[in-house]
């Protein structure tokens, strides 16, 4: 090695490029893995899109969009998710903080705003069903319910996984293990409220639209 | 030691390994106002007579996904710096087959739509007799 090489290879030290610097550390290859599955999740609600979007004004006679869709609902249902996603990132931040009371009222918030916007769902499920917007009813219709519904089921994991997730932060407090799977909740969590920005945009507001 | 620091292109000086500020209650608080805005213009540009019909179905797409960036930025955190590197080529590949079902979905459609017009009697063959 010729000296020149080694003097600049000195200079370098403080500069370690991503091959050198070992293993990462493992909250970052736990959220890498996460988000493998949370794209593969997206990659799925894009087919229900597609089908949603082709079958759109298939009625078969039957209620369009405009007709059954509720704006107020759906934006009440809108400001729910985002602020539940907002809570949500406050209980990342108390988690970090290490602060139990304020991880359990983020925690709680989440889940009452999470909930609140499931309960507007499903009163608006029933709505329709009662009148005859059935998911038998027409191809839309049961594009509708397959992409909304899937949604709405996602939510309810989510909220089974926070009550899940606040048991354990009371019986094992803040571990790692622990840790990483609250941050998984919170990227599982604002990423439903991704799919539900397509949602309200491309099934309720075009509908409404003109 | 010094002979792994040398597989590299010249000239590609390797950013120094910086520690990212971990993202605080401001971010959050950004992303929120951010979404607000863009979730009430997407409502406003739905119901609004002002602006030309066939332009607002583009409009909500663009808004809406103005907004997906928004909260992959905000609250997920998806940036560029150097520890991001992996999850932002992930996205990218997501976005990638998410862009190839759904225009090859509707293309494919459209073009079936076009091709298979028939006649009222044959679309509703229950309907005649």
């Amino acid at each position: 090695m010729s000296v020149a090489v080694a003097e600049r290879a000195i200079d370098e030290v403080a500069f370690v490029p991503a091959s050198e610097a070992g293993p990462a550390p493992k909250r970052i290859v736990v959220a890498y893995g996460f988000w493998i599955f949370l794209l593969s999740d997206i990659v799925m609600f894009s087919a229900l899109f597609a089908a949603y979007a082709v079958l759109k004004r298939a009625t078969a006679g039957g209620p369009t969009g405009a007709q059954l869709f509720n704006q107020v609902s759906v934006a009440l249902e809108t400001a729910f998710l985002l602020a539940s996603s907002y809570t949500c990132g406050l209980m990342s931040l108390a988690i970090r903080s290490r602060s139990h009371v304020a991880t359990y009222w983020g925690g709680a918030v989440t889940f009452v705003l999470g909930a609140a916007f499931l309960g507007l769902e499903i009163r608006e499920f029933a709505n329709m069903i009662a009148q005859g917007a059935t998911p038998q009813r027409s191809a839309f219709l049961s594009a509708f319910f397959a992409l909304v519904g899937c949604h709405g089921l996602h939510v309810t994991g989510g909220l089974i996984w926070l009550i899940v997730m606040m048991a354990q932060v009371a019986v094992m407090g803040f571990r790692t293990r622990v840790q990483l799977r609250l941050m998984c909740f919170s990227l599982f969590w604002h990423t439903l409220d991704i799919i539900w920005v397509g949602i309200f945009s491309v099934v309720y507001l075009m509908a409404v639209a003109p | 030691m010094t002979e792994l620091r040398l597989d590299r292109a010249p000239g590609d000086a390797s950013a120094p390994v910086e520690f990212e500020a971990p993202p605080g209650l401001l971010i959050y608080t950004i992303g929120l106002g951010l979404a607000v805005l863009l979730t009430a213009t997407s409502f406003w540009v739905a119901n609004t007579s002002l602006l030309w019909g066939p332009g607002v179905s583009i409009g909500l797409i663009v808004l809406a996904i103005a907004q997906m960036g928004v909260h992959l930025v905000f609250f997920l955190h998806i940036t560029t710096g150097p520890d991001n590197t992996n999850n932002v080529l992930a996205l990218a590949f997501g976005l990638l087959i998410v862009l190839l079902v759904l225009a090859g979905s509707l293309w494919i459609m459209k073009d079936l739509d076009a091709n298979m017009m028939l006649s009222p009697e044959l679309m509703h063959p229950h309907m005649q007799n």
